[in-house]
């Protein structure tokens, strides 16, 4: 396909869309199709053939659409309503159009006008629940791959870089280097070969950002990385995921493969003289592996151990070359910074945090699911205007950033969510979990259960995390128990400080975080802990139960 | 990636089908973890009779095969049961009580990462599954069951027979 191929085929694509009366789209996100989506939408497909509308009303899945609490989700384009909690059994009505007046089917309807849907900003959300990540021409019509020959055509490698970093672009993988930089390290690197790779080992519990990314758009990210590909210099791609993702895996698989087809990934790209391939390797289990250079070496068949950096993966990474490592939500904003110029999206957010943030709203809260808001919304905006606040009880903490964050208590709800303030109040901007608490959670048990799992994601290459992370477990199981000491507290302290300063990776300088945070904002869970063996959360068990602890 | 359904291939089938997966990156020694996630898809565990024959084939050392085959979660050493329950603990399961659904899962059939004797049930946990919006989640024989109560848990194993 040529570039300008690729043109009439999304005028023909978007022609055939206008032509039918309206589709149906349905959520097959992994979060609603275990909620029944597979059956609902085969239910709906059924009833559109049998009421004789094929050709007028289209069936189609599509990725997250967002508000997973609800799901299973079907929007129809007629009108732009949208329905939750629906089941195979409302396919006639949804079908006909009149489950908005079914009183049947009261409660199903939701309101696009309620702030979860109105104060967000999609950017790199914008495909997600809106085209069938199955279909290429679904892509293509929402003006998919035009960046990529907008960047052949129009742009040398150079300027590419230049329009990355006019955008203030930022890794969105959780550390926040600026991706325009990191671009021009690799690029300035004299090498016959070199590799772009794509982080999508998403390990933090609690975050969904780019598994809903790669099921919802899988083509967004590969026209990322080709572009990338073509503004660095590399002909391979990898995309590292995790084996657990099979649902993104298999959408991956089938876009790739699509795109290969159209000549839009392979050796003959828009026939512009770019060849540019990408491989997916499958992840089995390692969180450490969403480390650069553990990343790296399991990509090259071995453990997945960090090593010392420098030399940083720009320098030496993937087989000693040069390599440009980034996250899927990185490589998701690329295209449309390439459409719309780096100075559009730099006017999105704060000074020094530009654009949207993906994040995973999970836990205690009532609209659990995908949202993407701009840099600086604060937490507050974010909890109680879109998550709609915590159902029944009172909030205590937010915690962001997986293992490797903190635990933002209520005063700090102002906040502004962007890489330094987050970072100023001892937490960090991760990659987009954020995981809500309510007086129910017990804020020691949360430390002990974040250094649970650092202890055994632990890789066990250098001594500080190896063993300093089951020495803090040991200390937090004992206090959760009722057999800490005040002393614990300060051993408690001197551990993180040594494990901060002496781990190799970022696994280990990271892993005391939660437990720093919630000793410095709820120090008297603590004290109530040790002192009067009683969790105000009503939530640890003590041995022997000498302590009447409240359910 | 179904790791926890039996494998489908008749037997001598399966050995033909990782031959092909090893010829298809050229025997060499960086496909390893891709050859590991095939054969255990083939053939339901990694053997050690099984991580031999790939060391050699592939020109591996067997200690570096078994230290992959070792450090990586997903792979398994030991043959699962019948049926497999895979409760996640990431942070918005455990938020929710996922540890109650471990619990209820060891007091009824087996540790976590262990398999009942009568080979019946396996009892995993992982690191979140990223169906965080469920919480909490179990995947049940690769399928994934949304906000679990204990007594969903009783429910599925009373159908499957469990004492």
């Amino acid at each position: 396909m040529t570039a300008e191929e690729l043109r009439e085929k999304q005028s023909e694509e978007l022609a055939r869309q206008q032509s039918l009366k309206n589709r149906i789209l349905c959520c097959t996100a992994a979060g609603c199709i275990s909620c029944g989506a597979g059956g609902l939408r085969q239910a709906l497909a059924a009833q559109v053939e049998a009421k004789g509308l094929s050709g007028k009303v289209e069936v189609c899945g599509t990725g997250c659409m967002g508000l997973c609490s609800r799901g299973p989700l079907v929007l129809d384009t007629a009108g732009e309503r949208l329905y939750g909690n629906a089941a195979a059994a409302d396919a006639p009505a949804i079908v006909a159009g009149s489950a908005a007046d079914d009183p049947k089917l009261a409660g199903r309807s939701i309101d696009l006008q309620t702030p979860f849907f109105t104060r967000q900003n999609k950017i790199v959300l914008a495909n997600s629940g809106r085209v069938d990540p199955e279909k290429l021409a679904d892509y293509i019509a929402a003006g998919g791959y035009q960046s990529l020959a907008k960047a052949l055509e129009d742009m040398t490698p150079r300027e590419v870089i230049d329009e990355v970093r006019k955008s203030g672009l930022r890794g969105r993988g959780g550390a926040g280097y600026p991706t325009g930089l990191k671009w021009d390290l690799v690029a300035k690197q004299a090498a016959p070969t070199k590799y772009v790779v794509c982080n999508a080992d998403e390990g933090d519990p609690g975050a969904f950002m780019d598994r809903s990314v790669l099921e919802g758009d899988p083509h967004r990210v590969l026209e990322g990385m080709a572009i990338a590909g073509y503004a660095v210099g590399a002909q391979q791609g990898y995309i590292y995921v995790r084996g657990e993702y099979g649902l993104a895996i298999q959408r991956l698989q089938n876009a790739i493969k699509q795109a290969e087809r159209e000549h839009l990934l392979g050796s003959r790209i828009l026939e512009q003289g770019f060849q540019f391939r990408i491989d997916l390797r499958i992840g089995a289990g390692a969180f450490v592996c969403g480390e650069e250079t553990a990343l790296i070496a399991s990509i090259e068949g071995k453990r997945g151990q960090p090593r010392q950096r420098p030399p940083y993966p720009p320098a030496s990474g993937l087989w000693g070359t040069p390599t440009l490592i980034n996250n899927v939500e990185t490589f998701a904003n690329i295209a449309p910074i390439i459409e719309k110029g780096g100075g559009w999206f730099a006017s999105i957010g704060t000074a020094n945090s530009k654009g949207t943030k993906v994040f995973a709203l999970a836990g205690k809260i009532a609209n659990t699911g995908l949202i993407e808001v701009p840099m600086g919304m604060s937490l507050r905006e974010i909890l109680f205007d879109i998550g709609g606040g915590i159902p029944d009880r009172k909030f205590k903490a937010a915690q962001t950033g997986g293992p490797s964050g903190g635990c933002i208590p209520e005063q700090f709800l102002d906040t502004p969510v962007d890489y330094e303030s987050l970072s100023k109040i001892g937490s960090i901007m991760g990659s987009g979990g954020l995981i809500v608490m309510d007086d129910t959670s017990c804020m020691v048990d949360v430390a002990r259960f974040f250094m649970e799992f650092c202890m055994d994601e632990s890789c066990g290459k250098c001594i500080p995390c190896r063993a300093g992370t089951v020495q803090m477990h040991d200390i937090l199981r004992r206090i959760t128990t009722g057999e800490g000491s005040p002393a614990d507290l300060e051993m408690l302290k001197s551990l993180a400080a040594l494990l901060r300063e002496t781990s190799l990776c970022g696994l280990g300088q990271t892993a005391p975080n939660p437990v720093v945070s919630t000793l410095k904002y709820f120090p008297e869970e603590y004290d109530a802990h040790i002192r009067e063996r009683r969790c105000p959360a009503g939530h640890c068990q003590f041995t022997p139960a000498d302590q009447e602890v409240p359910a | 990636m179904a790791a926890s359904s039996a494998p489908a291939a008749p037997k001598d089938n399966r050995e033909k089908m990782l031959e092909r997966a090893m010829s298809r990156h050229q025997y060499s020694g960086a496909a390893l973890i891709e050859v590991l996630h095939t054969a255990q898809e083939l053939f339901g565990y990694l053997s050690p009779v099984l991580l031999k024959t790939i060391a050699r084939k592939l020109k591996l050392p067997p200690s570096r095969v078994l230290g992959v085959a070792t450090f990586y979660h997903f792979f398994s050493l030991k043959p699962k049961g019948e049926h497999t329950f895979v409760v996640c603990i990431g942070t918005a399961c455990y938020v929710a009580g996922g540890f109650g659904l471990v619990e209820k899962l060891e007091h009824r059939c087996a540790k976590a990462g262990h398999t009942t004797e009568d080979g019946k049930v396996s009892v995993e946990t992982a690191r979140c599954i990223g169906s965080c919006g469920l919480a909490p989640a179990v995947i049940y024989d690769g399928s994934v069951l949304a906000r679990v109560t204990p007594a969903t848990l009783d429910t599925e194993l009373n159908k499957i027979g469990v004492r």
